[in-house]
């Protein structure tokens, strides 16, 4: 296959046009999954895409348009720009139109990218296969999965862009199941490169949840005080922030709009009691994420004429209040927004608060502990309602103590109001998600969500 | 129209780089070697308003490369199509099932099937969507915006099509070779009211299918006349009451009931699923395989089928991703449970004869899994039209379109949402409610249909984007079914249920 730079440098020599942005990704992944304690599918994957974006002076504006391929050969280039230059000409204006970065390095432009492959689980797979040995004895069965991908993304330009960005990231991810399989719990982690994973926390874990639920009771549906590990934080954050743009806001098509306000959003208004932060830094140690805008597509979100632009921290929430919404440089013209592009990570955070998980649950005198959050959807995007599922155990609390199991339910709750339901906050943590896996670097704190509502039982363990 | 394969795929090295890999994994020690050569290019068109604000058009082509040794799977793949490269991922894919013999105690075996040498099969449709010009593309999508913006009612319009041309070749170690083409295409259009207490949408009823660019004529689905009826549809739904919460009895339409199917009877009859190989990620099943045979699933009224044969079935095709060739067979009969959806390793270890082709991969780069085929209701032969079926409503809601949807991981539990909701009292339509959700469990509820629309009322609904596995895999799918009445259904306020 032909070199990624030599890929760029050619398309943007080919593309006759006012600018070309071109887009290699090339990412190498190796994946194991397993259920019931033994092995079902693996993998070791190697792909690449090229974008090739074209950028056309038109009367009245700048057209744009977008072809993705995942090989290009050395007989291609003039085809491929040619094509995104017609797709350019075809879409005609384009709303989000903005002055294209130009003149920018950024990265080791020239290195090759560095595949991972098996040995990535060299010392994770044989603790695998022991834990697998240990619960076998022990009438545990367990299902998960782990992957770990490294990501490469050149960004180069006609206007002379080079930037570079590698991004490493894993996650493993275990279910355990006894008694039949009516015990059931789940134990994630997010990692870079697997040295930090330890396989004897997570049977530990696992273990100390599946004696929880020796003693089992049946709870009505109802509004509980709910602790939510920081992995159910992270989800229902993340769901938040997919709401945020602040075109969508200003139009009035938000739960961030201000109703019966047309062309006014809700910047500035208190969402949380306790002043908590929200936000994206891609510098946030442990999460380092692209330090540069990258958008194949416009959107919402983002914008093509925004490729390579450098990121600040995108602060959603700051002390509680709603700082900002997503725009790219042309929607925050329409709105009066500021420009703030959403980053590549999410941490939550309360200054000073410390505590684990267990510190939060000592605090409760009567509620429920959540495991994690599932098939989550949004049912009404005015109050921003979201349904779901609690999955794999949900656990009653008594005087700050776990006392045993109940059963799972759904829940409807709108995670933006829940802001305001949150009582207690503990030290944020480098965690995985699990409803929103795609969403792979997050940082959040157990919390205490007030009067959560818990809307029918579900029969699932 | 009868197409055939594109030639620039049938120009791709096929039989070579099929050959190298089998050769070599063969070489190298494996029992079973299969090779998936693809290519699947998918567009994308989204208009705000009449502005076309994304439009993008990406090909994925590679290759994957599938062995068994010593009872133990290796996969490997790459974008590179070429004999070299097929030989190489043959040796990756054997070391991949050597390093994980040691995690696995499950001998991998496969359920046999006949040899099916060099077939090709195309799916039907007309015109290959990646052949009409973008402006055609933006023009009619536009113009059904435009239509809906020039109404007091419709503030902001979006429109979003998808369309995808897949191109499969599998060979495998027993001599099967296949070459397969097939075509789909999805287009919604919503239209935003925003008003003082906040802002209402709707959005068209139209299904995906297996068609192409014809779809967008109004010969198959009628999208004019359905825009033209949508900002008054639009109008009432913003100016209804609130729904009064309660049991009611739903007659779900076939824009809706699709979606009930999927969740709560096409993903519980996965027998990968029910088995436990989703325990960790999509899920498990209630209908585990002591139920077959014996459960009672719904009422009498209820028969399943799962096919992979549909004229435009999105899951329509000729040979599975492991070349087994395509069937159809029943999985709820008169209501009782008596059939699964199969690949050819769960076959083999639930002791049957044959899988009934459910394997695919939605990618070169993934493993190919049990993926559902299309999951139908059949309708009442002698069965009413719509408009008797409201005639036999005395207090209930008619329900039509899809939107949110959510249940448990067992498949016990579900909540759906949709588009329009459609009050009866006495058999008389009598004005829209909004707010409106309906729970329940998914055997309370599927024994609770009382009624079955007659063919009339019959259409082939379905999804793009089915979500299933490590690494996440997406699967296009149908659902036909008829419009059908639910007895004394859970029916939920979603203001009440947001504390509003």
């Amino acid at each position: 296959m032909i070199a990624p730079q030599e890929i760029i440098e050619r398309i943007t020599a080919a593309a006759d046009y006012d600018d070309c942005f071109v887009i290699v990704a090339h990412n190498s992944q190796a994946n194991l999954r397993w259920a019931s304690s033994t092995l079902t599918t693996n993998g070791v994957i190697t792909e690449q895409s090229v974008t090739v974006i074209a950028f056309v002076a038109i009367d009245g504006g700048m057209a744009t348009g977008s072809i993705t391929r995942t090989d290009v050969k050395a007989d291609e280039y003039e085809e491929i720009a040619r094509a995104a230059g017609v797709a350019a000409r075809a879409a005609g204006k384009a709303e989000d139109a903005a002055e294209l970065l130009t003149d920018s390095h950024m990265g080791d432009w020239g290195a090759a990218h560095a595949p991972t492959g098996p040995d990535v689980f060299s010392k994770f797979a044989p603790d695998l296969g022991e834990m697998f040995r240990r619960s076998q004895e022990d009438s545990i069965e367990l299902f998960g999965y782990a992957e770990h991908t490294h990501s490469t993304v050149w960004i180069g330009s006609k206007g002379g862009v080079r930037l570079r960005h590698d991004q490493p990231a894993g996650r493993v991810e275990m279910t355990g199941k006894s008694h039949n399989r009516t015990r059931s719990t789940w134990e994630g982690r997010a990692t870079r490169d697997f040295s930090d994973i330890s396989i004897g926390d997570i049977d530990a874990g696992i273990r100390q949840r599946l004696q929880w639920q020796e003693r089992t009771s049946q709870i009505v549906p109802g509004h509980y005080q709910t602790v939510a590990p920081s992995g159910a934080v992270a989800d229902l954050m993340a769901y938040i922030l997919y709401a945020s743009p602040g075109r969508d806001a200003h139009e009035g098509r938000s739960v961030f709009a201000k109703k019966g306000e047309p062309g006014k959003t809700r910047v500035g208004e208190t969402l949380a009691k306790l002043p908590i932060n929200l936000f994206s830094d891609c510098n946030f140690p442990g999460l380092e994420a692209a330090p540069f805008n990258v958008a194949t597509s416009s959107s919402s979100y983002g914008s093509v004429f925004d490729n390579g632009i450098a990121l600040k921290n995108f602060d959603f929430m700051l002390g509680g209040k709603l700082e900002n919404l997503i725009t790219t440089r042309a929607s925050s013209v329409t709105t009066g927004l500021p420009f703030a592009p959403f980053g590549d990570n999410m941490i939550m955070e309360l200054p000073g608060a410390s505590g684990d998980l267990d510190s939060i649950i000592a605090k409760v005198t009567s509620g429920l502990l959540l495991t994690t959050l599932w098939y989550v959807r949004i049912v009404d995007p005015v109050s921003y309602l979201l349904t779901g599922l609690t999955r794999d155990g949900v656990y009653e609390i008594k005087d700050g103590e776990v006392v045993g199991a109940v059963n799972n339910f759904r829940w409807n709750e709108s995670p933006v109001d829940l802001l305001s339901r949150i009582s207690a906050v503990g030290a944020t943590e480098i965690t995985a998600t699990r409803e929103l896996e795609g969403f792979g670097r997050t940082a959040t704190p157990p919390v205490i969500f007030e009067d959560f509502n818990m809307s029918t039982v579900s029969q699932a363990n | 129209m009868t197409h055939t394969v594109d030639p620039d795929f049938l120009a791709l090295p096929l039989d070579s780089v099929s050959d190298a890999a089998i050769q070599a994994g063969l070489s190298l020690g494996a029992s079973h070697v299969d090779i998936r050569i693809e290519r699947v290019r998918t567009g994308v068109l989204e208009l705000r308003d009449t502005n076309p604000e994304t439009q993008t058009d990406d090909s994925v082509a590679g290759i994957g490369v599938r062995v068994i040794v010593n009872g133990a799977w290796g996969f490997a793949s790459s974008p590179e199509i070429s004999p070299s490269a097929a030989k190489r991922l043959a040796g990756v894919a054997v070391a991949m099932a050597k390093t994980s013999a040691p995690l696995t105690t499950e001998e991998i075996a496969l359920a046999p099937e006949p040899v099916y040498a060099n077939r090709t099969w195309v799916s039907d449709y007309e015109i290959d969507p990646f052949d009409v010009p973008g402006e055609e593309k933006i023009a009619r999508l536009a113009g059904l915006n435009a239509s809906l913006l020039k109404t007091k009612t419709v503030n902001y319009a979006s429109a979003f099509t998808m369309f995808v041309k897949e191109q499969k070749h599998y060979a495998d170690s027993y001599g099967t070779s296949t070459t397969q083409q097939r075509v789909r295409m999805q287009t919604a259009i919503d239209a935003v009211h925003v008003g003082d207490s906040g802002f209402e949408s709707m959005r068209t009823l139209a299904y995906p299918a297996g068609h192409g660019w014809e779809w967008m004529g109004n010969s198959i689905w009628d999208w004019d006349s359905e825009i033209s009826e949508l900002p008054e549809l639009l109008a009432e739904k913003v100016a209804a009451p609130s729904v009064e919460p309660g049991k009611y009895d739903l007659l779900i339409h076939p824009s809706n009931l699709w979606l009930t199917i999927h969740e709560s009877i096409g993903h519980a009859t996965e027998l990968d699923r029910a088995l436990g190989y989703e325990a960790n990620y999509a899920g498990t099943s209630f209908a585990t395989i002591d139920n077959l045979n014996t459960l009672q699933y719904g009422s009498e009224l209820m028969n399943i089928t799962g096919d992979r044969t549909t004229p435009h079935g999105l899951s329509t095709i000729g040979y599975d991703d492991e070349g087994v060739q395509a069937q159809e067979w029943d999985i709820i009969k008169d209501g009782l449970l008596v059939g699964y959806q199969l690949d050819r390793r769960i076959a083999a270890r639930a002791g049957r004869e044959r899988s009934n082709g459910c394997a695919f991969a939605d990618s070169p780069a993934h493993v190919p899994i049990q993926r559902m085929p299309n999951v139908s209701l059949k309708a009442n032969p002698v069965g009413p039209d719509l408009e008797g079926l409201i005639a036999g409503v005395e207090d209930g809601i008619m329900i039509k379109g899809d939107n949110s949807w959510s249940i448990d991981m067992q498949r016990y539990n579900f909540q759906f949402t949709g588009q329009q909701f459609h009050r009866i009292k006495n058999g008389q339509l009598v004005g829209q409610v909004k707010d409106v959700a309906y729970q329940a469990t998914t055997t309370d509820f599927w024994r609770s249909m009382k009624a079955v629309g007659g063919p009339s009322t019959y259409v082939l609904g379905g999804a793009f984007n089915c979500g299933k596995a490590q690494p996440g895999q997406i699967a296009a799918v149908s659902h036909g079914c008829p419009a059908a009445v639910f007895d004394k259904v859970n029916v939920l306020n979603t203001v009440a249920e947001a504390g509003k």
